[in-house]
This record gives C-alpha cells, structure tokens and sequence, in this order.
C-alpha cells in the first residue's frame, strides 16, 4: 500500500524529517506516536503533499505510484485521505455543497458517475448519522463555528463517504471528550478491512484504547526509532518518552 | 431678437444637412457634433437644447480626481462622437469566429444559436432575432408595458422621455453624467404601467438587442403605483469594442408601492495582461424611490473593464422606501476598480442595505466607496453595511471608503467590514478532498459571495459563477 524509504523533509531549511522507513500493507492499522516536536504532523502533511513542506530526500511508493510526483488532488483521488488536526473554515460553502463536489471530485477521478443532488444527499445523511452528526450540520458553512469536536466529527464523515484506500488520522484526537473519541474510533473501527489501511498519528494512547493498532512506531527527531505492536503504546503511556528520548540521544552522542 | 435667433438656428440646421448622409463625425466635441447627433437622430427641439445645455455645462466641469484609479488622461477631442450602428461583417459559420472567443462561450455554456448571434454569425430565420424581438414585445404590450430603445421612445412617448429625463441625474451631477446628456447615443426605454407586473425577466430580448448601443448609453426606467419589473443588463459574453471610454447614465423611477429589480453582469474587455487595451467605464446609475412603499434593488457582478467607477445609489424620498445595492467586484491582472453606492435617506422610515464584496487578484487595485446620508427629515432611517474584501496574492489592493453623513438622530446605522487573503490552507483543504485547483479556488470565491448571488435572478446567478471562474483563471499559484 505505503512504502516509505529514507524520506527527508524540511521547512524553510530547517530539516524537520531525517530518514523516515515505513511499510503499510494493506488492512494494517499503524500507529505514529512521538513526543512534541518529533515531525508526526510533518509526516503526515508531507504525504499528503503540503507545500511548505520540501522533500530532500527518499522516496514513497503509494499503491504502485511515485507519490511524491503527484498533486495534492490526485493523491486524494488516488485514495489518499488526510483528517487534519485543524479543520479549516470555508465560509458562506455550504457543508452540504462542499461534500458532494469532494465525493463527486473523486468518483469522477476513478472513472464513477457523480451523484445527483438526492443520491449524494441520501448517502451523506447515512454516515451522518453513524457519527452522530445532527442534519442541520448540513446547511452551515463548511466548520465555520463549529466546535472542536464537530470538527472532527465532521472528518470523520468525510472520511466515510471518500471511503479512502489509506487514511491518515492527524491527532485526530487531540482536545476531544470520551463520547467524540468513541465517534472517531467507530468511524475507523467501522471502516477496517483486508484493503484498506489507517496511519494513526497521536500523542497519547488513550486513542489506541478504541482503535487497536497493528504495528506502533515512535518518532522522535525525525526518525522512527522504535516499532512494535500495541503494547509499546502501553509503555508509552506508563513510563512517558523520557526514556526513549534517553536511549536515542545516548547512542548518538 | 427671436427672428435672428430662428435665422441663426436655421443656418445651422441647413449647414449640416449636407453632411447628414455621412456616417461617422471625425474625432472632436462641440456645439455642431451635439447638433449633429440630434439632427442624425432627427430629434425634437427640446431635446437639442437639454444636450446642447449639457455640452455647456459639461465643458465648464473638470474631471473627478477624487476617484481611487489611476489612467492616462482621456483626450476627449479625439473620440469620435458618431458612429451609425456599424454592420460588423457578417460570417457564414462558426468556424469563422476567434477560437479564443469560442472557447470563452463554451466555458459560458451559451446556447450555439445565441454564440452566432453575439458574435455577428448570420442566423437563420428560425431564430432570427427580430421575430424573437416582436414575440417579447407583443407579450408586454398585451398588458401596456412599453419596452423599446431610448430613441424610439423618444419618437414615440416623447412626453414620458421629456417628463422624467434627467429628473433623477441632473446634468449638473457630474462630469460623466454632463456629457453622456451631451452626446448620448442610444439605450433603452421602460414604462410599467399602474398595478402590472412585468411578466418576464426583461432579459433575453435585451441580450440580443444591445449589442450595438454604443459608448454613451443611457436607460431610463419608469414603475408607476404598485407595479413590479426585473432588469437585467448586460452579458456575459465577451464584448469585444474599440471604444475605449464608455459612459452610461441609468435612471431608474419607482412610484409609490413600485419595485424595480436592476441586475447587472459587466464583463467588457479588461485589457490585457500589462493593462493595455481595457476599457474605461465610468457610468451613473441612480433610482429614485419617489413613492411610499417603493423599492429599488440593484444588484452588480463586475468582472470587466481596465477602470470601473461607478456607484449605483438610490434616494428614498417616498417614506417607508427601501434601497438595496448588492455587488460583487472582481478585479485582476491591471485591472481598477472604484465602485460602491449612494443611499440618501429623505423620508421617513427608509431603508437600505449594502453588501459588497470585493476580489482582488493580480496586481490590482479593488475600492468600496460608499456613501449613506440621512436627512434631517428622514426619522427612524435605518441602513446595514456589509464590505468585505477578498485578496488573492500579495500584490493586489483592497480599499474601503464607507463615508457617513447623518444628520438625524434617530437613525440606526450599521457598518461591517472584513479583508480576508485566499488561505494556502483552505486550498490545500479542498485540494485534499479531491477537488482541483481551479475547482477549489471557485469553491471559496462562490461561497464568499454567496449572499450577493442568492438575490440575482437564478440564471445569472449561474453564469456569473462561470464568469467568475474565468475572470479568475490562473490567479493563484
């Protein structure tokens, strides 16, 4: 699905990613986990082709494809699903509007015929309801005024009817209370199958309580410099990074 | 006195018989081009003396310099002041017309039949525009409304053109306004009649019939009690023309309980990339309100022209009268504009509204100026402001001049004002979702002006969108 080798990114010169490997096969929940200022939120904007964020090295293979040659829109139409940690505002487009030309865009991109107005709105009601989103959502401008956690909610339905080939969740639940984490981890949990696979970048392991991944890996300056399966995340959260942090810079030093 | 005076007229009118069969005036302005206009057009008596009273008082005035535009200054002497409706050589085909002008129609989505007509393709009978035009013209007439061109009516209802020509932009008003009365050519004629209600959209006929109106049009617009009529002018195709200062005047009359509609899409030739070649348009666009009750609405989508200077206003002299001005300015590459609106309060209980939204691209320069003035009479005056400006790139401007003159204190005025710049971050957003650049940026702009589209009529409200969309091609990036 995702294959990422010696990736290097950097921000106005100064290097943030310095050789990130990474392979995602198909159906793999994978979780990045990090102290502050690691490059977790890096990665995932580099992947989704942020341009602020120059690549300077390595190279990353999405479903057969140099992803790092194509355009922010085709790696969404080629299945690339980014939900941001800060959703951004877009006043006076309707909710309603801006989802059926994103599922339209997409289902165009792959060859689909687009949905009319009713079939898009019949589909977009259905998943509304699997994130407990109320309707009237639909009629207001695109996350103008709406709470943290409809916010994410609100990804979390874009998500749903993109039906992505890979999603990456950006600390989807950072500031998020326990009924909106639930929300967020049944939209994943829901959406798990042998071809679809989930990059799941987060802070704490609070998250990785409800969606249970296959493979955790900590990033710490720029580099992956641990990977194992869940219960990593579960040291993680009982003895905090300082560890890791201390076993890195020892062997760098 | 009175008999040299005949003989002195008379000698001119002989003078310039000879000259009556030419086509076009050489480029110049004075006394005998204004008599030669009026003659041509074979106007009355009194008719002359308004554009010969306006030419003296026209040549007494000093171009505006207040306005926030900056252009080489307008050699009025070598413009030629009449020109005969040219007959643009007629093509046999489509394939005859510039590809690029084509392109644009397509983008438009304007019918095939309607492309060869705007772009001088000979039609054939079935659409022929003419039984088109009668068609239109015998539904109105069915229920008394008059609908012709300015000169027509001036032959055939001179008492409606006399009594209310001039009555809501007087000569005096300005500089523009002075010699479009001078040296006008031509434009169009609306009377509704007491208590009708226009059945159409006064559209589609106006689409095809002002193609050749010329630089100095001017419409006059006439609702008397209770009546109710949509306007829309303009189109938004292309309008390629060689003249590069047009200056319209547009007067609109709402009678008591009346509502007049004024809608307009300006897309006329911006200039190109360096800003040359554009044209100028500095136009006055007034309604009065005269009755109780009365409504004028005027709602804008200026895509067009290298410099606009405008401010569609409204005087609300009926109590309980209601304005409204809702704009969209978009300006690129060179492109200046100045535009905005007047809202006079005089009766009591008045009305009004702006919303204006101003985009920026390119390296131009976009200003709202807008005036709101209550009366002293005007009691319980109540107007809502709304400007918002929208930047795309840093190396356009956004200006916004809301000037305030209240003069009672029971007025209640509202003023809202936003600049925003087109975020990397909501491209990125919508980019991210699937949607291509172009699409993504459309997406913003639309939404952005959304509350101005909601009030045209709906299937402008869709070809502005189009023109937006290409006004705006390859703005960002």
């Amino acid at each position: 699905m995702l294959s990422i080798k010696n990736l290097h990114s950097q921000v106005e010169e100064t290097p943030i990613l310095k050789g990130i490997n990474l392979d995602i096969k198909p159906g793999e929940v994978h979780a990045i986990m990090g102290p502050n200022g690691s490059g977790k939120s890096t990665l995932a904007s580099v992947l989704a082709g942020r341009e602020e964020y120059e690549v300077t090295d390595g190279s990353v293979d999405f479903l057969g494809e140099d992803l790092l040659e194509l355009d922010v829109d085709e790696r969404a139409q080629n299945g690339l699903f980014l939900a941001f940690q800060y959703p951004i505002e877009i006043p006076g487009v309707t909710n309603a509007t801006f989802l059926r030309s994103s599922i339209n865009a997409i289902r165009k991109a792959n060859g689909l015929d687009e949905l009319n107005g009713a079939q898009a709105l019949k589909l977009i009601r259905e998943k509304m309801a699997a994130v407990e989103m109320d309707p009237s959502f639909l009629k207001r401008s695109l996350n103008e005024g709406f709470s943290g956690g409809e916010k994410k909610r609100n990804e979390m339905l874009q998500m749903m009817l993109l039906e992505p080939k890979l999603a990456i969740l950006d600390e989807t639940d950072s500031g998020l209370d326990i009924d909106a984490l639930q929300v967020v981890a049944k939209a994943v949990n829901s959406m798990r199958d042998a071809n679809r696979s989930f990059l799941v970048v987060t802070h704490y392991q609070r998250l990785l309580d409800h969606i249970v991944p296959d493979f955790v890996h900590v990033l710490y300056q720029g580099r992956i410099v641990r990977s194992g399966d869940k219960s990593l995340a579960l040291e993680l959260e009982k003895r905090g990074y300082d560890w890791i942090k201390e076993e890195v810079d020892a062997q760098t030093a | 006195m009175e008999v040299l005076e005949a003989h002195a007229a008379s000698e001119y009118k002989y003078g310039w018989s000879s000259d009556i069969e030419t086509d076009t005036l050489p480029p110049g302005l004075n006394e005998d081009v204004v008599r030669f206009i009026s003659a041509k057009k074979d106007e009355p008596e009194w008719l002359l003396d308004y554009r010969l009273e306006a030419y003296r008082v026209w040549r007494e005035m000093v171009e505006p310099k207040w306005v926030n535009v900056d252009y080489e200054p307008v050699d009025f002497n070598a413009i030629s002041y009449y020109a005969a409706p040219k007959e643009k050589p007629k093509l046999n085909s489509l394939d005859e017309v510039d590809p690029e002008l084509i392109a644009t129609f397509n983008k438009l989505g304007i019918p095939l039949e309607e492309q060869k007509i705007l772009s001088g393709v000979a039609v054939d009978a079935v659409i022929d525009s003419v039984s088109v035009t009668t068609t239109y013209k015998e539904r109105l007439a069915e229920v008394g409304i008059i609908f012709c061109s300015f000169s027509e009516a001036v032959k055939e209802h001179p008492e409606l053109v006399r009594k209310y020509m001039g009555t809501v932009i007087p000569t005096k008003d300005n500089f523009y306004a002075a010699l479009n009365n001078a040296v006008f050519s031509d434009g169009s004629f609306v009377y509704i009649p007491k208590g009708v209600r226009c059945p159409m959209e006064l559209s589609t006929y106006f689409r095809i019939n002002a193609i050749n109106t010329g630089q100095f049009e001017r419409t006059l617009i006439i609702a008397e009690e209770g009546s109710y009529v949509s306007y829309l002018e303009g189109c938004t195709a292309p309008k390629r023309d060689e003249n590069q200062l047009h200056a319209a005047i547009v007067e609109l009359v709402a009678h008591k309980d009346a509502e007049i509609k004024y809608s307009t899409v300006q897309n006329w030739y911006p200039g190109d990339k360096n800003g040359k070649g554009g044209i100028y348009n500095f136009v006055t666009k007034r309604g009065l309100c005269e009755g109780e009750n009365s409504k004028i609405s005027w709602t804008q989508v200026e895509t067009g022209s290298a410099i606009t200077w405008k401010y569609p206003s409204c005087v609300l002299k009926g109590d309980n009268s209601v304005g409204e001005f809702y704009s969209v300015a978009v300006t690129n590459n060179l492109q200046q504009a100045d535009t905005g609106t007047k809202m006079i309060h005089i009766g009591k209980n008045t009305r009004s509204t702006i919303i204006s939204k101003g985009i920026s691209a390119g390296k131009s320069q976009n200003t709202y100026r807008g005036l709101v003035k209550v009366l002293p009479k005007a009691e319980n005056a109540r107007n809502f402001s709304q400007c918002d400006s929208l930047l795309m790139g840093d190396k356009c401007g956004a200006h916004t001049f809301p000037y305030l003159e209240v003069d009672n204190k029971s007025a209640q005025i509202e003023h809202e004002a936003t600049t925003s710049k087109i975020g990397e971050d909501q491209l990125f957003y919508l980019k991210q979702r699937g949607l291509s650049e172009e699409d993504a940026l459309n997406t913003i702009v639309n939404g952005f002006c959304k509350d101005v589209f909601a009030v045209l009529p709906m299937e402008f409200a869709a070809e502005a969108k189009k023109l937006l969309a290409i006004s705006l091609e390859n703005s960002v990036g």
